[in-house]
């Protein structure tokens, strides 16, 4: 494993000083810093040109230019941006995390929702709901999403911040939205006619309730969860989680489940103290969601039994669902304070840019700050993987479903929840290791588009604003850096899926 | 429960004597049904059969049969005239009705059918946006066409190559592969987008050259991203040819003494040719979507050609004020590549033999009862 491991990284490196090699020469021709001063008019244009060629070094040839380069990159000098006279390095200790922030939480959703629903598509392969998953996801892959972010800017912003200011509730919509969500039930549960029907009447009713109530009540302009809303969303995770992973027959998961989304509840309490007299920090949440988790993988372990790990899992979950629900709990016990500061002027939900310039507040305002900028374009980045996420989810549960062993365990009399979740699930998830850590590098170096759009100063409109403007350092740097993320995802690729599959022999 | 495999749960179909052979009976899963639909049929007959009894996939043909016909008499192609009324799209004009369009449908407020003068619209200085758009999709289809034969001919040839070979040659050329896959594609194409803008200052062109660049700006661009879009291609040729070329008919026919050159062409290529159409299918709807993101970012086609993707980075900051000006060529961008994309699956259904179409619950026990009932009489009279 260790030879595997040396070889590939070795020719990673080849590969990546090759690609340093064949971007300089090809970025010498299509970057011309003299651009605007060809045609300049001022009578020094002459000495303004001897100037620039001095200061960048053009007089030399290419190769001289690319061995500097290089010398400078080996030692961690990343170059000059010379538009603005900033070391790239500089550039980069703001651009880097503002680029991960961004795809980060969208990597996290697209996966979600689109594995859950392209393996709820295969199971209903050729129902209309199946059909209806196929037309959005064809949809999603030929929607340009420059032109759905300006909709997403004009339409959800602009029309949120305005409900926001002058509450009217257009009752067409929500009902419209509510029979979405009864349909959509509808055709992911399945089965009889009569159950179909029950279905879409619960879900038609409980979309309209809560959109009603939110609407109605206004909980859009004072957004808070509270410890019900915390209590309600454990309590119906824990139900979920045990129906799906335990069977509701297995009691002792069932407690632990629940047991823990208890101890959710009671944790609230004790945050609330914490957070009002402890300043956090990322690193001080996550330390507590670790502690949350452990409780949890506690309780599972205390409930016991024969299947103790189906316990401590399905309780790990509850755990971090809740632990999320009472840290967007206390983001939003900002809002009043938020929405109502001098920057903000009651349109909290924002077009452009990371963050508001100038907004005082402590971590957790700043958290919230974060969250209305992250809304679009996090909700443009999910459209777009989501569809392919979909469409690859479906395809590998299809394979699966259509495998001998699944046939086996129908034959030996498995409940079909069984057989999804025990034999297809299960392995029909494991190409996704193989495909996860790619695609999250691809976003981080794709998400130009959506950078550029929603003015993120991240890599990818670094990137942009440098090629345009003839600084070939800046691009050099985001090229390696996209070129190294590259491989080091396909390298963890191949690692991953040769611990999980044991089909697969390293050749060492 | 699921419902991948509920034939199982049909009662077994009668003998093939007593089977009425309709419709109901096609398309069961394995046995008779499959045997009656392919018989006497050649490869190509069975494929374009499963092809146009796929929905979506002649939904897809008809919607993009009936853009590129509209786009094409509306402007014309190259010295040949349309028959739309305002041929020039740049040209600058009184700008009526605060350039609102006159198109007027039935479904739409308002009311009524109605072409007008400007169908959709003028721009702040009066060209008419009709021309614009249409103008667009005929670029949005060139590009479309040659960056697919572009990447079609290096994928395959390359994929073609490595796989037969196999040995040193296949590990030279999929290394290069990765090479061009390290970089997002529209990281390199912006890249090279941006050479074809500077190219001509660079090699200091006369103005009759540099004319002929930027009036040929979109076929050069296509070709240029064909350049960088071949890889996925040509790993998947590749694969086929890998696993082809282990096969019988191929021992035989090198035994026979064909040449590399005959065995790659007519005999594997032939094996191979639905991956590869579906895949370069696919491949073309991604270059519609790639050229107007390109086009948007200002690394693509520049005015005064046009495109849809420009003609968005023009308007978006109208949205306000001419919201149709951005409405459109959007609408446009998303009909080409949808259909392209159903097109794609119908393709891949067609030619895949796995994926059979499993009718309906419903069908099939309407089918089932229909065999029923044909046979029942036939037991009375037993």
């Amino acid at each position: 494993m260790v030879r595997f491991l040396a070889r590939r990284l070795g020719m990673a490196l080849g590969i990546l000083a090759l690609l340093s090699v064949i971007m300089y020469l090809l970025l010498d021709v299509a970057i011309d810093p003299l651009e605007e001063l060809r045609t300049d008019p001022s009578p020094n244009r002459d000495q303004k040109i001897a100037n620039r060629i001095a200061l960048l070094d053009l007089d030399k040839p290419v190769w001289i230019r690319y061995l500097n380069w290089l010398g400078r990159f080996v030692q961690g000098d990343f170059g000059l941006a010379w538009r603005s006279m900033t070391p790239v390095n500089h550039l980069l200790t703001t651009a880097i995390p503002t680029s991960i922030q961004l795809v980060f939480a969208s990597t996290v959703i697209a996966i979600l929702l689109g594995v859950t629903i392209g393996v709820l598509s295969a199971l209903r392969q050729y129902t209309p709901f199946d059909y209806a998953i196929t037309f959005v996801a064809f949809l999603l892959y030929s929607l340009p999403i420059f032109w759905v972010a300006v909709l997403l800017k004009q339409f959800l912003a602009i029309g949120l911040n305005d409900y926001i200011n002058d509450p009217s509730v257009n009752w067409a919509l929500v009902v419209g939205l509510s029979l979405l969500s009864g349909l959509f039930w509808l055709g992911a549960l399945g089965g009889t006619v009569k159950r179909r029907l029950i279905t879409f009447a619960l879900a038609f009713a409980a979309t309209f309730g809560v959109l009603a109530y939110a609407l109605g009540s206004g909980w859009v302009q004072h957004p808070r969860i509270g410890v019900v809303g915390v209590g309600a969303v454990a309590f119906a995770t824990a139900f979920a989680v045990s129906a799906l992973f335990a069977g509701l027959n297995n009691r002792r998961a069932l407690g632990a489940a629940f047991t823990t989304a208890a101890f959710g509840v009671l944790a609230w309490f004790g945050c609330q103290w914490l957070f009002f007299y402890v300043p956090m920090n990322e690193l001080r949440l996550l330390g507590l969601l670790v502690a949350a988790v452990l409780v949890s993988l506690l309780i599972g372990w205390l409930w016991g039994g024969p299947d103790r790990a189906v316990s401590m899992r399905g309780a790990a979950i509850v755990a971090v669902a809740t632990s999320v629900m009472v840290f967007i709990d206390r983001v939003f016990q900002g809002w009043e304070q938020y929405s109502a500061s001098g920057l903000i002027r009651g349109r909290p939900i924002a077009t452009i840019g990371a963050a508001t310039p100038g907004l005082n507040g402590d971590f957790w305002i700043a958290q919230l700050d974060k969250f209305t900028h992250l809304l679009l374009p996090t909700i443009a980045l999910v459209m777009i993987s989501f569809a392919s996420y979909t469409r690859y989810q479906r395809g590998a549960t299809l394979e699966v479903l259509n495998q001998d062993y699944i046939r086996t365990a129908r034959a030996k009399g498995l409940p079909e929840r069984l057989v999804i979740v025990r034999h297809a699930l299960r392995n029909a998830l494991m190409p996704l290791a193989s495909i996860v850590p790619v695609d999250f590098v691809a976003m981080v170096g794709g998400a130009v588009v959506t950078e550029t759009i929603f003015s993120w100063a991240g890599m990818g409109s670094l990137f942009v604003r440098s090629l345009l403007q003839g600084e070939v350092d800046p691009v050099m740097v985001y090229v390696m850096i996209v070129g190294g993320l590259a491989m080091v995802a396909n390298l963890i690729a191949d690692f991953l899926y040769a611990v999980i599959d044991p089909r697969i022999r390293v050749n060492a | 429960m699921s419902t991948h495999d509920d034939s199982t749960l049909l009662p077994p179909a009668g003998p093939p004597a007593t089977s009425p052979g309709g419709d109901d009976a096609r398309g069961r899963g394995e046995g008779v049904g499959e045997a009656k639909e392919v018989e006497g049929l050649s490869q190509g007959q069975i494929v374009w059969g499963r092809f146009i009894r796929h929905k979506g996939a002649i939904f897809g043909l008809v919607i993009l049969i009936s853009v590129a016909l509209l786009s094409f008499v509306s402007m014309g192609i190259g010295p040949i005239k349309g028959l739309w009324k305002h041929q020039d799209y740049t040209r600058s004009g009184t700008v009526v009705d605060g350039g609102r369009p006159t198109l007027q449908l039935p479904f739409l407020p308002g009311g009524g059918f109605a072409i007008g003068d400007h169908p959709f619209g003028q721009d702040s200085i009066g060209s008419d946006s009709f021309a614009q758009v249409m103008k667009g999709v005929q670029t949005s289809l060139l590009v479309m066409v040659v960056l697919g034969l572009t990447a079609l001919v290096i994928g395959v040839t390359i994929g073609a190559i490595a796989g037969y070979y196999r040995g040193k040659v296949d590990t030279v050329l999929m290394r290069f592969t990765d090479l061009i896959i390290t970089l997002p594609v529209l990281v390199l194409g912006a890249v090279l987008g941006r050479l074809l803008d500077v190219l001509p200052v660079k090699l200091d062109a006369t103005a009759a050259q540099r004319e002929a660049i930027r009036s040929n700006m979109p076929l050069l661009l296509a070709v240029v991203l064909g350049m960088i879009l071949w890889t996925g291609l040509a790993r998947l040729t590749r694969s086929e040819f890998l696993s082809l070329r282990e096969r019988e008919f191929v021992d035989s026919a090198r035994v026979a003494g064909a040449s590399d050159w005959r065995i790659i062409t007519k005999h594997i290529l032939p094996n191979a040719v639905g991956v590869i159409i579906v895949n370069v299918t696919l491949l073309m709807s991604v270059a519609v979507t790639l050229e107007a993101a390109l086009s948007f970012l200002n690394f693509g086609i520049k005015k005064p050609n046009v495109s849809l993707g420009l003609l968005i980075a023009e308007n978006q900051g109208a949205f306000a004020t001419r919201p149709w000006l951005f409405w459109w060529p959007g609408l446009f961008i998303i009909l080409i590549a949808l259909s392209v994309n159903f097109i794609g699956d119908g393709l891949r259904d067609a030619f895949d033999p796995r994926t059979r179409k499993i009718p309906s619950e419903r069908t099939m026990k309407r089918a089932a009862a229909k065999l029923e009932a044909a046979r029942r009489p036939e037991e009375e009279t037993k």
